[in-house]
């Protein structure tokens, strides 16, 4: 069954899958172009593999946005040592929730776009890391698993050919920090979850100090109908170096919430409106964080944008990790920047100080503030503080605490100033979405 | 070697080695950035922000501590976005560090004060409660602090890259992420108080040392330390006539940063309450204390009465007495009571190591060596717990230039875990383990061989023949039980050889000949236990003893001198590399003389005096420099603190050794021979059973 329903403006590429009968079983898989891409990958070079994923504009869809086909070429593929494939599947942003629906509807399309990475880096060996809390679909990935090698598509002399490939899973153990990428491969590699100095970057020295391609499931499932629709036919659904498609997952005061595959470059008014199903009881629109919780988050009057990393960036914001979360009139921001702050604060591994101290002593500051014993000077010391991790800290973590926190603090100076003087929260009634 | 790279700080050129990190290059050129994770010795962390720099065409600031010079690199550290970064990276540490300065034993040598002060902001914006966490006690000599943790991370690297104990970790996460022990709540470990000594704050306290003083109310004395041969520099913080801590924090000594648990804490022997402050005189077959004169004269009367009518002496010296003790002692043998029947406990073969390296120079080696040399083979010594230092030095060079490692002992050791081969072998079977390893050993380009007292006599020779046939040079190391060891067997401790392994006219008693000869008349113990393991068969022998408390010997003794320790004297002792370093006098026990003035008095006494000559340390060092070989080290580096390493004997030695008696005790870290008994510390360490924890209550 379909978490929501699918929408008619949705292209649906990554998501055809969805809602077959036994989408995930290897079956539904096959009858439906599956393991087509791969078996053509096999037939090319890793070279024009690459170029193909580059000419494709497949940018990464873990929140970063980095070439896809770029991050494949800097592996060096004439190293003596093993090439590892790993996915990462520790999805974990606040407002995101795809990866989850991928692994959960189409498995093998997972599988087949480690393949196809797996013969462009000349690797023999990939793993699943997926995220603790997702207990439940490690069972389904592992299922998918076997099945993949009883139909020869994992193993050794694929499909008879000279390529040999298998895959695993590995859990988690639920740190949001994890899903950066240097701590998913110290995690990977039993150690604390902690990232590592970089560089060298993972395609030099990843898993076990090997080179290794890294990369977010939305990621790899983009792979295989690369191949199969050409890479020009990809890139044209998107923008202009905004390949493709995205899962965008959307949240919030709105009518239909849900997970909605969309062009690269859909403006973000018509995504809320059309596809979202409008504001939840016919409230005004007051803020959306546009892709994930550590974005800046964007007013309504800024919401006029499209939903590519470039357009986003131009806004001052990022497209992150495509989790929209849609704020309306009755949110408060003070409480939504103390529950971002929380997250990160329960997140931050320790490791380095900005990161450590900011975010607990951001949490500390905000609670006292949303309680109405905030003075003038703390809506400085806010901005401020954030101020002091961004960019300072070792992991993009300290930035992800910092970024959304200036921004409501600026945006929103007026209603920190309505905390003031030991007044009682004046939305305290309102939405009860955001919850401290 | 390679160019050298050119590059700017804040406009001043530079230059350094390619690789150099940033934060060095500015260290040597005379800039600081200040840091509190980074330490040059062990892995990069870039966790405490402190050191960010502005590098030009870099869009985010930099950590100095990971990023290598680069040709034209511009760096910049004296800007203002670099001093407010540093002020609000300081101000988010103190939000949370506990200000408590006026009681905790880090103040006056706190990075962390010192760093607020210089870069820090004078007062705090943040108003909310600060997290506390109970202070826990992982062991007797480590207590941790966890509000004062800045979570630097150098106590964890330390434990686990230096000391190869990995006692430490981190548990929990965020702002609540707290340094643990390896058994949950305590430490099981090597109890070095490595961790403590490099905390920048007062996160992790000694055991000995915390509430008892300020760093500034005490006198710093740099020393050596008197148990193990490793001779490490201790600097002793000494107030008002009490020792209350060892440390190496000027890191001045041939040990670097290093100090074991001995070094550190096993200096509080010296106020034992059991400690001897008078001498005692046998009167009625009780030991009673008498006066200096007394107990001087009886000696002297009897020793007087056994030369002259040609009685038989024994004497018996120390592994822990000074260089000048020990030549003045033999020469009182020798020359004042005419017998050359003196000895000492002989804890490894370093005879037949010099007598078959006869004829060449510079293969033994330096406690440098074990750092530098590119292979390092340990044969038949448990390094890590008998020769810590020499151990960690060979695994800083495994870490820092990725030295090969080979390891031959009986049972496993720490060093396994570095090591590139290592093999199981009794004694009689490790030459042979050895031997096979000869085409593993051909690709070295040279070699360090440390041995213990499983090699010795033949052995010896059969491993210095295989060294030599390497085609590589190869040096060596005889593994030794203390702290004086070497200079026993220098200074002339054996009957048979004389000061710089001259042959003595004719042989004497060897010690435990001593102990069996039935009709011996004087038996005179300076500083050691022989009777600890050993009867005396003599009923009658008169026995002196001079020691620090009333050992086993001192119990049969007829007279008993209370001694100095080795912090309560100075003098010159040598380590199991041959380096001559000089003892401070850092405090003084009421009572007590250093064994050369007893032997100074006692000689005066029996009007020896014209023949030995003054008993002032400089006096008898001059001597020893002038008359025993190899020991004609520069007085200025042993003045000033430094390791002179003597130049070894270049000739045959013409005496039969005598292997047999060569018995090392393998002490471990916890014990230290007779001495170590008195020790609280070192005692209180000793993870004891659950059988034996019953059996005391």
């Amino acid at each position: 069954m379909l978490y929501n329903e699918p929408h008619p403006l949705e292209v649906k590429i990554l998501t055809k899958r969805f809602g077959l009968p036994n989408s995930a079983s290897i079956d539904t898989f096959l009858a439906t172009e599956g393991y087509k891409g791969f078996e053509k990958a096999l037939t090319m070079t890793p070279d024009a593999i690459i170029n193909e994923v580059k000419a494709s504009g497949l940018r990464g869809r873990g929140g970063a946005g980095f070439s896809t086909g770029m991050k494949w070429s800097f592996l060096p593929r004439n190293s003596p040592k093993p090439k590892y494939i790993m996915v990462n599947a520790d999805e974990s942003e606040p407002g995101t929730c795809k990866d989850r629906l991928l692994i959960e509807y189409d498995p093998h399309s997972l599988i087949e776009g480690m393949l196809i990475a797996a013969l462009a880096a000349g690797s023999n060996l990939g793993y699943i890391y997926i995220r603790g809390e997702y207990r439940y679909l490690i069972d389904i990935m592992d299922r998918a698993i076997v099945e993949a090698r009883e139909r020869g598509f994992l193993g050794n002399n694929i499909k008879g050919s000279e390529f040999s490939f298998d895959c695993h899973t590995h859990s988690g153990a639920g740190a949001y920090e994890c899903g950066e990428e240097s701590a998913l491969l110290e995690s990977f590699e039993g150690k604390r979850g902690i990232p590592r100095i970089r560089p060298p970057f993972p395609a030099v020295a990843g898993a076990y100090q090997c080179p290794t391609v890294l990369n977010n499931v939305e990621t790899f499932c983009s792979a295989p109908p690369i191949l199969l629709m050409g890479a020009q036919a990809y890139a044209g659904l998107g923008t202009p170096k905004n390949g493709g498609t995205r899962l965008f997952c959307l949240s919030g005061h709105i009518n239909k919430p849900g997970v909605y595959e969309l062009p690269m470059g859909f403006p973000l008014m018509r995504m809320i409106e059309e596809v979202g199903g409008g504001m939840r009881g016919g409230k005004k629109l007051k803020a959306v964080i546009p892709g994930g919780s550590s974005c800046p988050v964007l007013k309504a009057d800024e919401c006029d944008v499209l939903m590519d990393f470039d357009s986003l960036a131009a806004a001052q914001s990022m497209l992150g990790s495509g989790g929209v979360v849609v704020m309306d009139e009755d949110t408060c921001m003070v409480k939504a920047a103390l529950r971002i702050m929380r997250f990160y604060a329960h997140e931050s591994c320790g490791w380095c100080i900005p990161c450590r101290e900011g975010t607990t002593w951001l949490k500390k500051l905000l609670t006292r503030f949303h309680e109405g014993m905030g003075q003038r000077s703390d809506i400085i010391l806010i901005g401020d503080l954030a101020k002091n991790m961004l960019g300072r800290t070792f992991c993009p973590l300290g930035d992800a605490a910092a970024l959304p926190t200036i921004s409501i603090v600026e945006k929103f100076t007026e209603e920190f100033e309505a905390h003031l003087e030991g007044r009682p929260c004046p939305y305290e009634h309102a939405s009860q979405l955001v919850r401290a | 070697m390679a160019d050298l790279v050119k590059f700017t700080i804040d406009g001043i050129a530079i230059e350094a080695a390619p690789g150099t990190l940033v934060i060095d290059a500015a260290k040597r050129a005379g800039i600081e950035i200040p840091s509190f994770c980074y330490h040059e010795d062990y892995s990069l962390q870039a966790a405490c922000r402190m050191c960010l720099v502005e590098v030009e065409k870099m869009p985010k600031l930099q950590t100095a501590c990971t990023l290598p010079v680069a040709e034209g690199m511009v760096v910049r550290a004296g800007t203002q976005q670099i001093a407010t970064a540093r002020k609000y990276t300081l101000e988010f540490l103190l939000a949370n560090h506990p200000l408590d300065c006026p009681v905790c034993d880090k103040g006056g040598e706190c990075e962390l004060q010192d760093m607020a002060f210089r870069y820090g902001a004078g007062e705090s914006r943040y108003t909310e409660t600060k997290l506390h966490v109970d202070e826990a006690q992982w062991s007797p000599v480590v207590f941790f602090d966890a509000p004062r943790c800045i979570l630097c991370f150098r106590c964890v690297r330390v434990c686990n890259e230096g000391m190869g104990v990995g006692a430490l970790g981190v548990v929990n996460r965020g702002a609540v992420s707290e340094i643990a022990p390896n058994k949950g709540d305590h430490l099981e470990c090597d109890e070095c108080g490595m961790c403590v000594d490099i905390c920048p704050v007062g996160a992790l306290t000694s055991g000995t040392y915390r509430y008892k003083t300020r760093p500034w109310e005490m006198e710093h004395v740099g020393t050596i330390c008197t148990h193990c041969s490793n001779g490490c520099k201790t600097t002793l913080g000494v107030r008002n006539d009490q020792i209350i801590r060892g440390n190496n924090r000027d890191r001045s000594g041939i040990n670097g940063e290093f100090l074991c648990i001995k070094g550190r804490y096993g200096f509080d022997f010296y106020d034992h309450p059991e400690r001897l402050q008078s001498p005692l005189l046998r009167t009625n077959g009780k030991l009673e204390p008498v006066s200096w004169s007394v107990a001087l004269n009886a000696a002297a009367t009897k020793f007087k009465d056994v030369k002259a009518r040609g009685g038989r002496f024994g004497v018996i010296g120390s592994n822990h007495t000074t260089n000048e003790e020990n030549f003045y002692l033999q020469k009182f043998a020798r020359q004042g009571l005419g017998t050359n029947n003196i000895d000492h406990h002989r804890t490894g073969d370093v005879v037949t190591l010099l007598d078959s390296l006869s004829g060449t120079t510079g293969k033994l080696a330096a406690s440098e060596d074990f750092y530098t040399k590119k292979a390092v083979l340990i044969l038949g010594a448990d390094l890590s717990i008998e020769q810590p230092f020499l151990a960690f030095q060979i695994r800083a060079n495994k870490r820092h230039n990725n030295a090969s490692v080979y390891v031959v002992t009986e049972k496993p050791v720490r060093e396994d875990k570095i090591a590139s081969a290592s093999v199981r072998a009794e004694a009689s079977g490790q030459l042979a383990a050895v031997e096979n390893w000869r085409g593993a050993l051909s690709g070295q380009t040279e070699l360090l061989i440390a041995f213990g007292d499983s090699i010795k006599g033949d052995a010896v020779r059969e491993l210095v023949a295989f060294g030599s046939s390497l085609g590589f040079p190869v040096s060596y190391c005889c593994l030794l039980d203390y702290s004086n060891s070497r200079g026993a067997v220098d200074m002339g401790l054996i009957p048979d050889l004389l000061p710089g392994f001259h042959a003595a006219e004719a042989g004497g008693m060897t010690a435990p000949e001593m102990l069996a000869s039935p009709d011996l008349d004087v038996l005179w113990v300076v500083g050691a236990n022989p009777l600890s393991d050993a009867p005396l068969a003599s009923t009658s022998a008169f026995v002196v003893v001079q020691d620090m408390f009333l050992t086993d010997t001192a119990m049969r003794a007829d007279i008993v001198f209370p001694a100095s320790s080795a912090y309560e004297k100075t003098g010159t002792v040598t380590n199991v590399c041959g380096e001559v370093q000089r003892l401070k006098r850092a405090n003084s026990t009421m009572g007590t003389k250093p064994d050369l003035e007893i032997m100074g008095l006692l000689g005066k006494e029996m009007g020896l005096a014209p023949v030995l000559g003054p008993w002032l340390p400089d006096t008898v060092f001059e001597e020893i420099r002038k008359t025993v070989r190899g020991y004609n080290v520069p007085l200025p580096v042993i003045s000033t603190g430094g390791a002179a390493q003597t130049a070894p004997v270049n000739g045959r030695i013409p005496v039969a050794n005598r292997p047999e008696l060569i018995r090392s005790a393998h002490d471990t870290l916890f014990t230290s021979g007779t001495l170590g008994r008195y020790s609280k510390m070192l005692n209180s360490v000793i993870e004891k059973s659950d059988a034996e924890k019953s059996l005391q209550h």
